[in-house]
């Protein structure tokens, strides 16, 4: 069931009047049901995988918060008994055993997601070695990834090692940890929640609030602008330059990697305002996944304000226990021993940056392009962090740091920056990445630009204007924000005029957005990672 | 003000919608100046007097072929033509079905050709034959028996939601006639007075398989059934189009079924020198269309079986009728004076303009 489909419309309408007609204790049973339901509109057989998910994190969750609170009980009996040695050693053995849990829990639920997602790259992988060796071919195995599947595992494995740490406890009631991994507005594109967030208002009763449902409605609708009249219809441009690579080249590469930097923001945060919009309608907090990215900076910067609960998640369940792990440590030493301080303690760091961007990119997609894609990451945060005494010594020379010219500079920097590592993902194809990229330096057809060949690229002169009148209200939109949220302060507006605000609004989505017969609107991009 | 709340919230609701609803009539679009066959459907609605002898359904093949106007001239026989373009055969059972909610007629004629198509074809000719049907049971059936793959049943019940994009294209026709809307047929009969001989004959293509699908005889059937429980006669025909062929094995297919049914089948085809068609004269486009000097031949001709072996009344003597007939047949004069001097004019109808590239 697509966001932006009627049906899903109707399955919302339906959800929200029962959510609130229900007596309050039930309204979380309600909606364990509806996320069932939607889920199953994607295949029955994807719904067994998630129960999987949530069995298998019940039962081990609790045995480990069980082993927990044997050892707290134990060492609290035995408190006179135990001298700190015999208590560390207790702690390590329980640890040790918690651990075997977990990486159980891990085994199942991460071999799901490699299996279903990974299988076929393997075989083309060794396919292609065997190609060498002129030995036969594999055949590939015919395995559909269940929607939202990386998204509620990784959540899950979230849940896991959160559990396992004693961040909190384990849920003992299955069915609302099955709503927590199965929370219908998430399995589309995320955000990647934590339990301990989403668990604060997703199981409280909710009575109806006219101004939080209005916020909700609103955000949803700003959403669906972005989703449905910005996306949706640049896309038509960025697929008839990436699907003809041998035509489109030069200038048209700059142009659609442009274009699919306003495509892959409008179509990801419409989805995410679309989500936290739905929540918010049924008293539901979810954590904002974006801080208004193109205005980073730095690749870095960018890195914490696009997709932040990934790229927490990440930090948190990747790099922190990658950084501080025994052969981390080990190596870490040897560094420093071998390179010195200043070299040696940057290996480890760098190392464990390159493995997380590597995982990244693998999570992305199941092909070398995103591999790629997320080291080439890592290798420009790397860059950019060595960079940083000639940047030092750039910003003592000249004082240009506060200068609205060198901060747009420094923020167009970062968006062609991110734009050309995202060629990766646009063509898929790591050979035919670089040769369009390089294209943009050595076919100079600027002219044809001039030519009005534009307009024989799916797109004409009135999808400009929208554009152009979408992507200047989207950056008003970000540039209003940074004084506070534009909900409230439309709210202190009389209201008919809020009315009236909200009405065209929804006109404008429904006649200028891009959807319906003539249209190929799609599914969310990040609904297939 | 605590009074006055409920009231205000009201009346913007009722503002909204009032809007939506003029947004959707802007949209729409109005078949008025060019391709005139989408407004045929909406032409039956806005008639005042459904009360009709006859009622054809079917698609090109008799919204080109048979003129209400001659019938009535010839024979004082009231007919009207419930044609849309490449009407599959659900179409024509539904617009049946819907036109059996305003009239009962004593004939309906039904043109087989539909009887090969087995699936929807086009989203643009469901939208012909559906848009202008006013919301009912049998609305919402037909839209479900004839959708396309990727349409949404919704944009039928709202086709804001089909026509939005149309914003960019909106000419001075879509303001002109926002409010009102000219009748585009004289009873459901499309005119063409213009000419193109048949040059050559289709030489035809053997088929893998001749037999009707069950889907068309199942919606047949119930035509049938449909006519048989309101009392109406059925006739089944099929028009003198050279193009698409008509295979022999599908004629006797619909000979078998006319027996087997009681029913008339007439494949005009057998009879086009009785008729008096010359294709050299009585076509627009080369064989697949008459134009009105064939589309009279076909009624006169046509006429003559309803008078004599169906026994229809002339209904001439009835001066209220004969005045509101009268009126009907000046328009078709008129309209066939302007577009004889459109055609010496420009060389072409400008309608039609688009077909004649």
């Amino acid at each position: 069931m697509l966001f932006t489909s009627y049906s899903f419309i109707l399955f919302l309408a339906v959800l929200f009047v029962l959510y609130y007609l229900v007596p309050r204790k039930i309204q979380w049973l309600l909606l364990l049901a509806a996320n069932f339901v939607f889920y199953a509109f994607s295949g029955w057989d994807n719904l067994a995988f998630m129960l999987i998910t949530i069995l298998s994190i019940w039962l081990i969750g609790r045995h480990i918060g069980r082993l927990h609170q044997a050892r707290d009980q134990y060492l609290a009996e035995h408190k006179a008994d135990l001298n700190r040695e015999q208590r560390k050693a207790y702690r390590e053995a329980v640890k040790s055993r918690q651990l075997r849990w977990l990486l159980l829990a891990l085994f199942i639920n991460l071999g799901i997601l490699a299996v279903l997602k990974y299988t076929n790259f393997v075989i083309a992988n060794i396919n292609t070695i065997r190609g060498w060796f002129a030995a036969g071919e594999l055949s590939f195995v015919s395995l559909a990834l269940p929607m939202g599947i990386s998204f509620y595992i990784f959540q899950s494995v979230g849940y896991m090692i959160d559990v396992y740490r004693g961040k909190y406890p384990p849920e003992d009631n299955i069915l609302r940890l099955a709503l927590f991994v199965s929370f219908f507005p998430q399995l589309v594109q995320g955000p990647i929640s934590r339990f301990d967030d989403l668990s604060q208002t997703l199981f409280q009763e909710h009575s109806f609030d006219g101004r939080t449902v209005t916020y909700g409605l609103q955000r949803i609708l700003w959403g669906f602008f972005k989703k449905l009249v910005i996306a949706d219809r640049i896309l038509v441009g960025v697929n008839t330059i990436i699907r003809d690579p041998e035509h489109y080249t030069g200038i048209y590469v700059l142009v659609g990697m442009l274009f699919y930097a306003i495509q892959l923001y409008a179509d990801f945060t419409g989805g995410i305002d679309i989500t936290i919009g739905i929540a918010q309608t049924l008293g539901i907090k979810v954590k904002e996944n974006f801080d208004r990215p193109y205005f980073s900076k730095s690749i870095a910067e960018f890195w914490r304000r696009w997709h932040i609960t990934m790229g927490t998640w990440f930090r948190d369940y990747v790099f922190y226990p990658l950084s501080i792990s025994r052969p981390m440590l080990k190596l870490a030493k040897k560094s420093r021993t071998r390179f010195g301080d200043a070299v040696g303690k940057r290996v480890t760091v760098y190392l464990s940056t390159l493995i997380v961007w590597f995982t990244t990119g693998l999570w992305h997609g199941a092909s070398w392009n995103f591999i790629v894609w997320g080291l080439l990451n890592g290798v420009v945060i790397i860059l950019s962090q060595e960079l940083n005494p000639f940047y030092n010594w750039f910003h003592n020379r000249f004082s240009v740091r506060s200068s609205f010219f060198f901060r747009f500079f420094q923020i167009t920097r970062t968006l062609l920056l991110m734009s050309s590592l995202r060629i990766l993902d646009c063509y898929r194809d790591v050979g035919i990445s670089f040769r369009q990229f390089f294209s943009i330096f050595t076919t100079w057809n600027i002219r044809e630009l001039v030519g009005g060949q534009l307009l024989n690229i799916g797109l004409s002169v009135a999808d400009y204007l929208v554009l152009a009148f979408g992507v200047a209200l989207m950056i008003l939109v970000s540039l209003r924000q940074r004084r506070g949220s534009l909900r409230d302060a439309l709210q202190e507006r009389p209201a008919p005029l809020r009315y009236a605000l909200t009405i065209a609004a929804v006109i404008v989505v429904l006649v200028v957005g891009a959807y319906g017969i003539g249209y190929d609107s799609t599914q969310f991009i990040y609904n297939q990672f | 003000m605590k009074r006055k709340k409920p009231l205000i919230i009201i009346l913007l609701v009722i503002l909204t919608i009032a809007f939506l609803a003029l947004l959707q009539a802007l949209l729409m679009p109005k078949f008025q100046t060019q391709l005139l066959e989408g407004g045929l459907i909406a032409d039956y609605y806005q008639e005042q007097n459904k009360d009709h002898d006859v009622i054809f359904i079917g698609d090109c093949e008799v919204y080109e072929d048979f003129s209400p106007i001659t019938l009535w001239e010839q024979y004082g026989i009231t007919s009207y033509i419930r044609g849309s373009a490449q009407q599959l055969i659900w179409h024509s059972y539904y617009i049946l079905e819907d036109t059996l909610r305003y009239e009962t007629p004593d004939v309906v004629v039904f043109n087989i050709l539909s009887m090969k198509y087995d699936e929807p074809q086009n989203e643009a000719y469901n939208r012909m034959a559906l848009d202008a049907m006013p919301l009912s049971g049998t609305k919402l059936r037909a839209i479900k028996a004839s959708m396309t793959e990727g349409e949404e049943w919704l944009s039928y019940i709202f086709p804001l939601l089909r026509y939005h994009s149309r914003w960019h294209e909106l000419s001075a026709e879509d303001f002109e006639f926002l409010f009102r809307r000219n009748p585009v047929s004289h009873n459901g009969y499309l005119m063409r007075v213009d000419v193109k001989p048949v040059t050559s004959i289709p030489t035809p293509r053997p088929l893998p398989d001749y037999q009707f699908s069950d889907i068309c005889y199942e919606y047949l059937d119930k035509i049938t059934d449909l006519c048989r429980t309101n009392d109406v006669r059925l006739i089944l025909i099929k028009a003198p189009s050279i193009y698409p062929y008509w295979y022999d094995q599908w004629d006797q297919q619909m000979v078998d079924y006319a027996a087997r049914n009681d029913l008339l089948y007439i494949n005009t085809l057998q009879h086009l020198e009785e008729i008096g068609i010359d294709y050299d004269t009585d076509t627009y486009d080369a064989g697949l269309h008459m134009n009105l000097s064939g589309a009279e031949k076909m009624s006169v001709y046509f006429g003559r079986i309803l008078a004599e072996e169906y026994g229809l009344a002339d209904r001439r003597g009835d001066d209220l009728l004969a005045a509101r007939w009268n009126e009907k047949a000046a328009a078709y004069y008129r309209q066939q004076a302007d577009q004889y001097l459109e055609l010496e004019t420009y060389g072409y109808l400008r309608a039609f303009r688009y077909q004649s590239d």
